[in-house]
């Protein structure tokens, strides 16, 4: 989309070419100064990350057999036979094979291993030192190094572990790529995204329909219901899921003895939690369909079905296409709901998880991050292609669709969209009811017990407060580097490579899981080598972090806005000698507030929900309303995690409610030209 | 810079330095213990010393454990106060812990202390596992009361059992080192093999199945009695059940963090740790502390617990850990399909 403007550009190199404007260049150089700023903010929060994280998935561990030796004495006590060292006894014995070498940080090789005829009741003594400069070893929990020599009988000889080294190599993604269990999830995985994405796909396509082609009452309503998934963390409905259909479920029967911990729940919540996103694409893609050839298609006396098969299908495949993918990729990495709702099926982002917090094999979830990586980036550039033809097919001279009423078909999709809208409120209306019972199921009395949140995991009221402030500061810091990037990157004249790498930069953030980007921080910033590792553990990263995870779509989001406004301005102010600075402040920024408001209600809202990238990254004093939920639940204690969750919504709720009222004031401000 | 500024700065900064002595000393203290207790920890200890204020970072065991290995050359924590001694082991193994004799520590019951000299950690209080059972949902599917770990394994219990992924959980963990330490390695992979048939799914946290078999999600949560205890107490319709065979157990600990700038404040901290007062704190909840003969019994704790504990063997946890959670997850962890 950005490059197809930029080829309409003439070419060149203004400062050379047109030495005459001495004025100009010194805006020009100001505005890549600004450029290369912004770049190199997404250098240090997105790429300098990822490169750390890639790089931890090839650091091993492995036994440094040359390191060590032994020397094992006569029956009397005397060491008489010459030190031998553990990899010549390997070589020997072949006690240990080479692959079992590879191990990971926390692996332990008994030093009995080299030795078959050890017996703990043997009066010999042993002998141990390490030779290699890293290479470590335990005696029962102490730790040893260096080229001294430890002498232990042979009873405590059996407490004498080897410790492996830091290594560079595959061998962990060989380790990935042999254990079932690990491999496994990239099938599920694939397999919950594809049945989600087709069965969300279908079920947006017929709504957006219904709100385009129908003329039924309500649509402003059903439209908003639909949104409402987006105001809460993808948790939430697998919280729903556990109070209607888990064991106690209100509705457990309709499961007909199946569980709801699995696929069942993961792929009915994951089409609660992307059905407004699909819903959004596929709806404008509806919007856009001419209505010449409908009225061709009825002159040709088309039935109504073929028409929809030859027009309309036709007509949105970009979108529908574009939705599949972008709702493939949301469900593939999400962590929320399979961590919530998955029981015993893994997933590649729960894995990443377990694999961190549970067994602190971080080079392990670095391996399953890029493995999950591939997915994702596939997705996302099917999905940049299809929306770049998506554009394209749009034409001046095409004429909108109206509906015209047709009694029967609007009362089908009046009942259609109802059903979806009552799936959509349910299960939040379950949330809200759960969170106010006392103690399901055996006394339902009603409570605010479940909103005493400083008794139980995850931070307490605090980290409600945390989490709006939080997201606060994502939307005004994001909204700034997001929408001052944009501009300088539109309207920079000339280079065209900076600007081409600042777009791909800027692309990348949708491309990556929030679960990557959030370990890729710990592993770049906790780092005490990096000047910036005194940001770890504070506010600060879990904003940089945020802005940086939904980048791209707000990036989308301004260049459109800025797109649409002629380039003509900074020419005119350029001949009437003002700065860009001041185009910028007087014209620029207040044409494009609307947008401006749009991409900061965005941020916020996703900053409150956003659990996946900043699971690794909270620390005591700044626990999230949305991790809370999480660990809430972890705790199990359900009912307080849903009304955790249920206060985001609100919040967002209400901060949309606030944006709408500000829109609409500043839209009569400063948008009074649109409407003359 | 002048000679002037020079002297003016350095007095400045002594002043600054001076004013930062007379202050509060903050610590930050890494914990698992359960969110509610927190609080009442940090109040008792200040009681005796209000110059010292607590930051805590609590989560779970797994969490806590997790960010000290990945800060091991940036320690941010000061003290560590209240994780498992498995985990403990594993951060001494990593050379990350300052030994530390604490006043008084001749005090504590031996299996309380790390044994080298001075010891790198110093227990507080165990946890011990237990099965928490829901007796009005047993009824309603005519399931009789297990007595023992064995029992779980008869098929009746089909669909019935949660207990802890030990891949995510230090009590999942401490159930199986137990089971392989009680019924020896090749007995009590069987074991685990046949109680795997029973489980409905492995939960991420400790606590949370006998949370679900309070609230009736579940009929029986493979858990620890504290936890029992503490939502009989709430009313939930369980029994706390401790297997015949033995119970496996871990203990919290307390220690400081090598590297400490505070470690004035750090040892005063683990000196009262480990206080008669603090001890009394812990029996709050637990009814194993780590000094003898304070211990009160704890509304609702099963009677026969403590000597039911088994002679656990933290060495063999610590160090197998890695190879036992790797076989664990080759047997049981690649089940895609959920059972129940």
């Amino acid at each position: 989309m950005a490059t197809a403007a930029e080829e309409a550009l003439p070419k060149g190199r203004p400062a050379k070419a047109r030495p005459v404007r001495p004025k100009l260049g010194r805006d020009d150089l100001i505005m890549r100064a600004f450029m290369v700023v912004i770049a190199l903010y997404l250098v240090v929060a997105l790429a300098l990350p990822l490169y750390a994280m890639l790089s931890k998935s090839f650091s091993t561990f492995r036994f440094d057999l040359t390191a060590y030796e032994f020397q094992v004495s006569d029956e009397q006590g005397s060491f008489a036979v010459p030190p031998v060292s553990a990899a010549a006894l390997n070589e020997e014995l072949q006690a240990v094979p080479p692959e079992n070498l590879a191990t990971n940080g926390d692996g332990r090789l008994p030093a009995t291993s080299f030795f078959p005829d050890f017996s703990f009741r043997s009066p010999v003594m042993y002998r141990i030192r390490a030779t290699g400069d890293d290479a470590s070893y335990l005696i029962g929990s102490e730790r040893f190094a260096g080229s001294r020599w430890q002498e232990v009988d042979s009873n405590d000889f059996r407490r004498v572990m080897l410790r492996p080294v830091r290594d560079i190599g595959l061998a962990n993604y060989a380790t990935y790529f042999s254990t079932p269990s690990l491999f496994r999830s990239v099938e599920n995985s694939l397999i919950i995204s594809v049945i989600s994405t087709v069965i969300t796909v279908l079920l947006a396509f017929g709504f957006a329909y219904a709100l385009n082609r129908s003329c039924m009452p309500f649509k402003g309503v059903f439209r908003l219901i639909a949104m409402a998934p987006i105001l809460v963390p993808s948790l939430l409905p697998g919280i729903a899921l556990v109070y209607l259909f888990g064991n106690q479920g209100m509705l457990k029967a309709f499961l007909l003895g199946e569980s709801i911990y699995g696929p069942i729940g993961i792929v009915i919540g994951s089409v609660f939690f992307t059905f407004p996103h699909a819903m959004i694409i596929i709806t404008t893609a509806l919007a856009i369909s001419d209505a010449r050839l409908y009225e061709a298609a009825e002159c040709l006396k088309a039935s109504r079905w073929k028409t929809f098969w030859t027009v309309t299908v036709p007509g949105a495949r970009y979108g529908l296409i574009s939705a599949a993918f972008v709702v493939f990729n949301l469900v593939i990495t999400d962590f929320g709901l399979p961590k919530v709702i998955g029981g015993q099926f893994n997933m590649l982002a729960v894995d990443i998880y377990k694999q961190v917090i549970g067994q602190q094999n971080f080079e392990m979830g670095a391996v399953v991050s890029v493995v999950l990586l591939f997915p994702a980036v596939l997705a996302f550039t099917v999905d940049r292609i299809v929306q770049k033809r998506q554009v394209a097919a749009l034409s001046a001279r095409s004429v909108p669709y109206q509906p015209k009423p047709k009694p029967r078909f609007d009362a089908l999709a009046f009942v259609y969209c109802s059903l979806i809208a009552v799936f959509i409120l349910g299960l939040l209306g379950v949330c809200q009811f759960a969170a106010l019972i006392k103690f399901w199921p055996y006394d339902l009395s009603l409570s605010l017990k479940n909103y005493a949140f400083d008794l139980m995991d995850g931070g307490g009221w605090d980290s409600y407060y945390n989490s709006i402030r939080m997201a606060f500061l994502t939307a005004i810091f994001g909204t700034l580097v997001v929408f001052i990037g944009a501009y300088m990157v539109e309207k920079t004249r000339g280079f065209e490579s900076g600007r081409s790498l600042f777009q791909l930069l800027a692309m990348l953030p949708m491309a990556i899981p929030g679960m990557v980007l959030g370990l890729a921080y710990i592993f770049f910033f906790n780092d005490p080598r990096n000047p910036l590792n005194a940001l770890y553990g504070t506010l600060a990263i879990l904003v940089v972090c945020t802005v940086t995870h939904f980048y791209t779509v707000s990036h989308l989001t301004a260049m459109t806005a800025l797109k649409q406004m002629d380039r003509e301005f900074e020419s005119v102010a350029a001949s009437l000698k003002q700065p860009f600075y001041k185009l910028f402040r007087v014209v620029t920024v207040p044409v494009c507030l609307p947008t401006i408001l749009d991409i900061s209600i965005y941020l916020f809202v996703n900053a409150m929900t956003t659990v996946s990238a900043v699971v690794f990254l909270y620390s005591p004093t700044t626990t999230l309303a949305s991790v809370a939920v999480l660990n809430m639940d972890d705790a199990g204690d359900i009912a307080p995690a849903a009304a955790m969750g249920m206060m985001i919504f609100y919040t967002n709720a209400g901060a949309r409610i606030l944006h709408l009222i500000v829109s609409k004031g500043v839209l009569r401000r400063t948008q009074a030209w649109r409407f003359r | 810079m002048t000679f002037r500024s020079i002297c003016l700065t350095a007095a400045a900064a002594s002043l600054l330095i001076a004013a930062a002595a007379k202050a509060e000393t903050e610590l930050t203290v890494y914990t698992a213990v359960e969110a509610e207790d927190l609080k009442r920890y940090a109040e008792t200890f200040n009681k005796d010393h209000p110059d010292i204020k607590i930051n805590w970072v609590r989560d779970s065991t797994g969490v806590v454990t997790a960010k000290l290995l990945a800060e091991k050359n940036n320690p941010q924590a000061d003290v560590v106060w209240g994780l498992a001694a498995t985990s403990l082991l594993l951060l001494k193994t990593e050379g990350m812990l300052e030994a530390y004799a604490p006043k008084g520590v001749e005090m504590l019951d031996k299996k309380f202390v790390d044994n080298s000299a001075p010891p790198a950690w110093v227990g507080m209080d165990a946890w011990v596992a237990a099965v928490c059972f829901n007796t009005v949902e047993a009824e309603k599917l005519g399931l009789p009361a297990p007595k023992s770990w064995k029992d779980l394994t008869n098929p009746v219990y089909a669909g019935h059992v949660i207990m802890p992924n030990p891949n995510s959980s230090g009590t999942g963990f401490l159930d199986v080192s137990s089971w392989l330490q009680l019924f020896g390695e090749k007995d009590g992979w069987a074991y685990m093999d046949g109680l795997h048939q029973n489980i409905a799914r492995y939960t991420h946290s400790g606590s949370a199945p006998c949370k679900l078999a309070a609230s009736g999600e579940i009929p029986i949560g493979i858990s620890f009695a504290f936890r029992g205890a503490k939502s009989k107490a709430e009313g939930a319709p369980i029994d706390i059940i401790v297997p015949e065979e033995g119970v496996g157990w871990d203990m919290e600990a307390t220690a400081i963090v090598a590297g400490t700038s505070k470690l004035d404040a750090a040892k005063t901290l683990v000196d009262w740790s480990i206080s008669k007062t603090a001890n009394e704190m812990y029996n709050t909840g637990y009814a194993v502390v780590a000094m003898p003969g304070i211990a009160k019994p704890v509304e609702f704790f099963p009677d026969n617990l403590i000597e039911k504990m088994i002679d656990n063997d933290f060495e063999f946890a610590a160090n197998n850990r890695a190879a036992i959670l790797q076989e664990w997850q080759r047997r049981y962890d690649s089940k895609s399909e959920p059972k129940g």
